[in-house]
């Protein structure tokens, strides 16, 4: 594994629980970019695991890697002991119930109400009773508040609210796992506490295992059991919120306390100002 | 937001609707509604020159539709049109020394066949040859005849 | 120059990949149609927003479409005293071209770029992901209703069209031209063959509606995900519908009627 002076290696199972999801040796790029260069990852069961780097690092890539929409140039990801990009379709498909996914926008079905869109995922893959069904819905929308909304439309809803919506469309099958892509972004003051105080409540109420990725430092590091800190592919250190906030690295630093300028500079790469300014031509 | 049953009547509707739309087309502007499809027989008629009578035109007696051209062919031999006419089998008291020629409807129409009948008591049926023809009349022909008479008449 | 060939080249590869992948959406789609017939309610809500909707513009258009054929035959058959083949020159021009291709242009402008923004809005935001992490899979959900829905509406509305257009071509040409309603009518049944026209006719428009349906819900699938890409996948949609439905056109015709 590479080592740089400054950056620690990430630390494999450092809760010591088993685990659910194990990255190993992820390499992936769109294009000419490397995403991701060598990236290991456990994510332990029942816990909430948080994901986080500046904009760009393919925090969300890395969600859709996970959930088999993307596949990895080199490396493996197994989820529950299943190798995701070995699984034949079908076998994909049966996976993917049992993991949920919460969009950023949210993802809901613009031409159902709220009731139909968590729903949905029931009539798609059960063949339970129209009362059963109507029970299990109303049920997981009170879980999020939102039993009352249950004949608006999306276009009706506010952004935090939609969230909630999809994120009881996500919790319709009992999934094993939850994966959130940035889930905090664009909220204004109480919805970000609705969803905070939600997400660390479903999972331990169902034992949930959630993945969350964000770059909302502080909101994230409130809920999260283990954070790993990813830039430039890598993962630059993973632990405890409270470790990484008193981090040796510079860089950890850097970003958990949102300073300005550090190891990730202030100024773009530029020739220096007495040039630009005396020096001829643009 | 239309109720679903609104939306299943509708497509309904629409359905019924173009159909009823096809079905005008077919019987009242095509000729569908008029097409005989009854049973024919075969009967063989040769001609020095068929014009452009197509197949499919119709074979007419005393103006009415008998039958329909079936095929067109050439008999190398002989070097004339062998033309096979499809005759419904409701007519089948057509004398056998019928005459045949090939006609235009209207003056810039289409060719038909149009028969003649004669007075044997022996009639037409599967495979009978009609035996006297006439062929097309073909229009340059006429023109060129009637300069040549026109000339001879001058001359005169 | 050479820069100028090599980018003639890339556009030349990217077009050749392009259809590649809508061959291969296209089986996809394909591989959706017995699940589809199991739940028949989506092909009915798909009839309806693509069908249903499109019926207002097709009718209207037919009929003068149809009005104005008469029209101008009239003035050009009379100068032949020729009038009565009226009837038979405004059903064979429908029947064989502009029923089949006029319904094909205005479907590709209404109903195919709808299919187009509403799939490409579906992928800008995220829906047709959502579907996929839900275990369904967006292409058999989506695209097959729509696609079939298409391909069944196209030969409904241009019967709807050509009909109307005989309506119409009747009202001018009997009603204010003139024409003997008899004459028109039976010269009409005489000269118009079923096969040869009709259901030349239909097959055009069968044809139409796969290749404008299958383009329309291409667009949209391969869209870039913001609103700048969904509205060029639109306008695409709307031009490639159209040069394909010309060419089609003459090739089918060629082929059709010699």
């Amino acid at each position: 594994m590479a080592q740089e002076q400054e950056v620690p290696i990430a630390d494999s199972r450092p809760l010591g629980e088993p685990v659910l999801v194990k990255i190993r040796g992820l390499h992936f790029s769109r294009g000419d970019r490397k995403i991701f260069d060598g990236v290991d990852i456990d994510i332990p069961r029942g816990r909430v695991t948080a994901i986080m780097g500046p904009s760009g690092t393919g925090k969300t890539t890395l969600l859709k890697l996970i959930g088999g929409q993307l596949a990895p140039d080199r490396g493996t990801i197994e989820v529950d002991g299943l190798n995701v990009h070995a699984l034949g379709r079908r076998g994909l498909y049966r996976l993917r119930m049992r993991m949920g996914m919460l969009f950023q926008s949210g993802a809901l079905l613009t031409d159902l109400d709220v009731f139909e869109n968590v729903a949905y995922p029931l009539r798609e893959h059960t063949r339970l009773s129209e009362s059963m069904l109507r029970k299990l819905v109303l049920l997981k929308l009170e879980a999020v508040g939102l039993r009352g909304a249950r004949h608006l439309k999306p276009t009706e809803l506010s952004g935090g609210m939609a969230r909630r919506v999809a994120l009881a469309r996500a919790m319709a099958l009992d999934p094993m796992m939850i994966m959130y892509d940035e889930p905090f972004t664009g909220q204004d003051p109480i919805s970000m506490g609705v969803l905070v105080k939600l997400i660390r409540q479903l999972n331990d109420a169902a034992r949930l295992t959630s993945i969350l990725v964000s770059h909302d430092v502080a909101e994230t590091c409130a809920i999260a059991d283990l954070v790993y800190v990813i830039s430039g592919g890598r993962v630059i250190e993973s632990g405890p919120p409270e470790q990484l906030r008193e981090s040796g690295s510079e860089w950890t630093r850097q970003f958990m306390q949102g300073l300005p300028d550090g190891p990730v500079p202030f100024h773009y790469p530029a020739p220096a100002l007495e040039a630009d300014l005396l020096g001829a031509a643009v | 937001m239309k109720t679903s049953k609104t939306v299943e009547i509708l497509v309904g509707a629409f359905v019924a609707a173009a159909l009823l739309a096809l079905f005008f087309l077919a019987m009242k502007v095509s000729n569908l509604g008029t097409l005989d499809t009854s049973d024919t027989f075969e009967v063989v008629a040769r001609f020095d020159n068929i014009g452009s009578l197509k197949v499919k035109a119709p074979v007419t007696m005393a103006g009415v539709e008998v039958g329909r051209v079936s095929s067109i062919g050439f008999d190398q031999e002989r070097y004339q049109a062998v033309v096979k006419l499809a005759v419904y089998r409701r007519f089948d008291r057509i004398p056998d020394d019928t005459f045949a020629k090939i006609l235009t409807a209207g003056l810039l129409g289409e060719q038909y066949v149009g028969l003649d009948p004669g007075g044997s008591d022996t009639f037409l049926e599967e495979g009978s040859e009609i035996e006297i023809t006439q062929s097309a009349m073909v229009l340059e022909e006429v023109i060129g005849q009637f300069i040549f008479g026109k000339a001879k008449e001058e001359k005169q | 120059m050479s820069e100028m060939l090599a980018r003639l080249g890339a556009g030349w590869i990217l077009a050749v990949r392009h259809l590649g992948r809508s061959l291969l959406l296209l089986l996809r789609i394909l591989e959706g149609v017995d699940e589809l017939l199991r739940r028949p309610r989506l092909l009915v809500e798909q009839l309806f927003s693509v069908g249903v909707l499109t019926v207002l513009i097709i009718a209207v258009s037919g009929l003068f479409v149809g009005m104005v054929l008469s029209l101008q035959g009239y003035y050009i058959l009379s100068q032949f005293a020729a009038e009565s083949a009226l009837g038979v020159m405004v059903a064979a021009s429908l029947l064989r071209e502009l029923g089949p291709v006029v319904t094909a242009l205005l479907f590709a402008g209404r109903a195919g770029s709808a299919l187009t923004a509403e799939i490409g809005l579906m992928k800008a935001t995220e829906q047709l992901s959502g579907l996929e992490m839900m275990a369904v899979d967006p292409v058999r959900r989506v695209l097959t209703p729509r696609f079939v829905a298409g391909f069944i509406a196209m030969p409904l509305l241009a019967a709807l069209f050509s009909a109307l257009g005989v309506l119409g071509g009747w009202f001018v040409g009997v009603g204010l031209l003139g024409v003997d309603d008899g004459t028109w009518w039976v010269q009409m049944q005489a000269r118009i063959d079923w096969n040869e026209d009709l259901s030349n006719g239909v097959i055009k428009s069968l044809v139409f509606g796969f290749v404008c349906t299958w383009i329309a819900v291409f667009q949209g699938h391969n869209s870039v995900p913001t609103s700048a890409g969904v509205s060029r996948a639109t306008t695409r949609t709307v031009v490639h519908s159209s040069l394909a439905v010309l060419g089609l056109d003459f090739v089918l015709t060629a082929l059709m009627f010699k």
